[in-house]
């Protein structure tokens, strides 16, 4: 048994290992070429034979007003975030009516938030663009932000409908029987136990709309609302004949570390079993 | 004052299922009131409706005088006591009894002082910082009484709260719940499905079979002058055994003998009837007083299986009887066929179930010779089951 159990446990091991691998590569590959002195960058080496930190330097030099970086950097994380509150705010609410509801044409809605779900986002750019500039949200924060909800919502309203099955409805009817109202039974019954879900939800809808190109390219013509992915599309070498390799190569790694961040610190939220005990069995 | 009113209460659920029919029930203030039935009797809902977590279809439901058919569970000052505790999970045991007077915005020393003084009663205080998950069964349900008393409600409404609890505790808990009511004298709705702690908890109990009212009385009065033959076979434990009587010319003909019919309460007119007696009545012939004798009928009998409780003996044997036919007695002839296994019974046999002294010698698989006391026998109408004569 012993050492089946050991030959189990390296089998595994072997197996993540690769995984890891697979996964990491690029990742350590970037970092890599980040730290690679601007002369070197393109020397073909896996590890750098000099580490430098110009690269880095380059994304903020300029300050605020002159960093090709900076301000796509506050663009990213602003509209991720609002995007994240306003859909987590919107889905819990219809996955709460949907969760315990009967009413008419909630089959409807749910297959209906499927189907955005699977559309293929760049055919709604064209349009978008047009409608956009004819509206005033080209090259705003809004114009970013209602797109991504588009997307994000249905995915964030299945994650938590889900969430909010598994509770015990009881737990609803015995808030209301000590005198909450249905609000109130929501807000500090069902919602801090569907919590995992919650932060599940709000990861997934800031992962989708922090590393979103295709609307962030087609809908934005300015520093004004450019997130740092289609940012890094003009990012311009040292002079006109230098390619930036680098320079897009640091700021790659730094737009991953909020997201490294935004999971590490939701994670310890989602704590599995956190409904044990509210119901016998 | 908090008196419960149902006058006519109705529920009919979207699908068209009639769960409580026409239910009129008055519970006076202070008093116990038991709802028992088998599963899916409409007990539940109609304890739901009293606490307005189901609408009322039609019919009037009033708390100290006043219709409360529209009013929120939050404006009714009621405590719940769900079957399953329904705890917060995310909330110590504190916290969970706290809840509701939290929500009430009483202040924070008056709610401390409430919690502590209902976890005392509760033998709770040393659990107050933990959290629901990390309690026992019997803990659990006392947190979940515990939280319906600190709020001092007008009533109680208790949904099967000792069904989860092993056959020890339960006990155990029946007992603190009857201490509990006559400390509070708030009045109690309970629900069950067990009809001994029916028996042994209220002032009053209603029986309920299929949405429909069946008897509301005493304890004592259902056991001893049950209504009709469900009321009959429901209450007791043993269940009351039945067979096919014939009543001609003064004389009752039952399949264990014949008895003077004049001595039969209900027995006035000829006709079939059915005939119900209680394990109880029974006794073995060799034991029992002359004097006892005298107002009963001897029979033989084979002993089927004997049950040894030590302070009882239960004998089973059965009669030839034609089948009996009432949907009142359908369900709970299938239940007590699962509890007694009384399955290898042929056609036109009915099983009856006797309780003896434990000195009894009556041996299984042999014949004895039984008593049973005819002057308490109960007649039931052979097509309606209601009872008959008083």
């Amino acid at each position: 048994m012993e050492r089946r159990d050991t030959r189990d446990y390296a089998v595994w091991s072997i197996a993540i290992a690769l995984v890891l691998l697979f996964a990491l590569i690029p990742v350590v590959w970037l970092l890599s070429i980040s730290l690679k002195p601007p002369s070197e960058v393109t020397d073909g080496r896996f590890i750098p034979a000099s580490f430098s930190l110009d690269n880095y330097k380059s994304l903020f030099e300029g300050g605020f007003s002159n960093s090709p970086f900076i301000k796509p950097l506050i663009n990213s994380i602003l509209i991720a975030l609002i995007t994240t509150v306003i859909a987590i705010t919107l889905a819990s609410f219809t996955a709460y009516a949907i969760a315990r509801l009967e009413f008419p044409g909630k089959r409807l809605i749910l297959a209906g938030a499927l189907a955005i779900a699977m559309f293929p986002p760049i055919s709604t750019v064209g349009p978008l663009f047009d409608m956009w500039r004819a509206l005033g949200l080209y090259d705003t924060y809004p114009g970013l932000i209602i797109p991504y909800l588009t997307f994000s919502l249905p995915l964030a309203i299945y994650v938590l409908v889900a969430f909010f099955r598994e509770i015990p409805w009881d737990l609803e009817e015995a808030a209301q029987v000590d005198g909450a109202t249905p609000f109130q039974a929501f807000r500090k019954v069902i919602l801090p136990l569907a919590a995992p879900g919650v932060f599940t939800a709000a990861i997934l809808v800031f992962i989708f709309a922090w590393n979103d190109f295709v609307f962030s390219i087609s809908l934005t013509s300015s520093d004004a609302s450019r997130t740092v992915p289609a940012a890094l599309a003009f990012f311009t070498g040292e002079s006109s004949f230098t390619e930036p390799t680098g320079s897009i190569a640091a700021a790659a790694i730094v737009v991953t570390i909020p997201i490294i961040v935004f999971v590490l610190f939701f994670q310890r939220r989602i704590v599995a079993g956190l409904t044990a005990g509210a119901v016998k069995g | 004052m908090s008196e419960i009113v149902l006058d006519g209460v109705t529920k009919v659920f979207d699908d068209g299922y009639e769960a409580v029919k026409d239910m009129n029930l008055d519970i006076g203030d202070g008093e116990f009131m038991i709802l028992v039935g088998p599963s899916g009797c409409g007990k539940s809902t109609a304890l739901r409706m009293i606490a307005g977590l189901e609408d009322i279809s039609s019919g009037e439901l009033k708390i100290d005088d006043e219709v409360v058919n529209d009013r929120s569970p939050k404006d009714r000052d009621i405590a719940m006591v769900f079957q399953n505790y329904a705890l917060y999970p995310h909330m110590t045991v504190r916290e969970n009894m706290g809840f509701a007077l939290k929500l009430a915005k009483v202040d924070k020393e008056e709610i401390d002082r409430k919690v502590s003084d209902a976890a005392a009663t509760l033998d709770l205080t040393k659990h107050l910082d933990r959290r629901p998950a990390n309690l026992s069964g019997g803990q659990r349900q006392r947190v979940a009484m515990g939280r319906a008393i600190v709020r001092d409600p007008k009533v109680f409404l208790m949904d099967e709260p000792l069904s989860n609890l092993d056959a020890k505790l339960r006990v155990q808990m029946r007992t603190e719940v009857a201490r509990l009511q006559s400390d509070l004298k708030t009045t109690m709705v309970y629900v069950t499905h067990d009809q001994t702690e029916a028996m042994t908890l209220g002032d009053r109990v209603a029986v309920m079979r299929a949405g429909v009212l069946q008897q509301v009385g005493s304890p004592g009065d259902l056991y001893s002058r049950p209504r009709n033959l469900f009321v009959a076979g429901f209450i007791g434990s043993p269940a009351m055994n039945f067979m096919i009587g014939q009543i001609d010319g003064g004389k009752l003909k039952l399949p264990i003998g014949e008895v003077d019919a004049a001595g039969v309460a209900g027995a006035e007119h000829d006709g079939r009837v059915i005939v119900g007696i209680r394990p109880q009545n029974f006794e073995d012939a060799t034991i029992v007083g002359e004097a006892k004798e005298e107002r009963g009928i001897i029979f033989e009998a084979d002993i089927d299986l004997l049950e040894s409780l030590g302070s009882d003996l239960y004998a089973y044997f059965h009669v030839e009887t034609e089948g009996i036919q009432s949907d009142q007695l359908a369900d709970l002839v299938a239940s007590r066929l699962e509890e007694t296994g009384a399955a290898g019974l042929r056609e036109g046999q009915e099983q009856v179930v006797a309780r003896l002294e434990p000195t009894s010698e009556v041996r299984r698989g042999q014949k004895a010779q039984l008593w049973a006391d005819t002057a308490k026998l109960h007649l039931f109408d052979a097509e309606s089951g209601e009872r008959l004569g008083e």
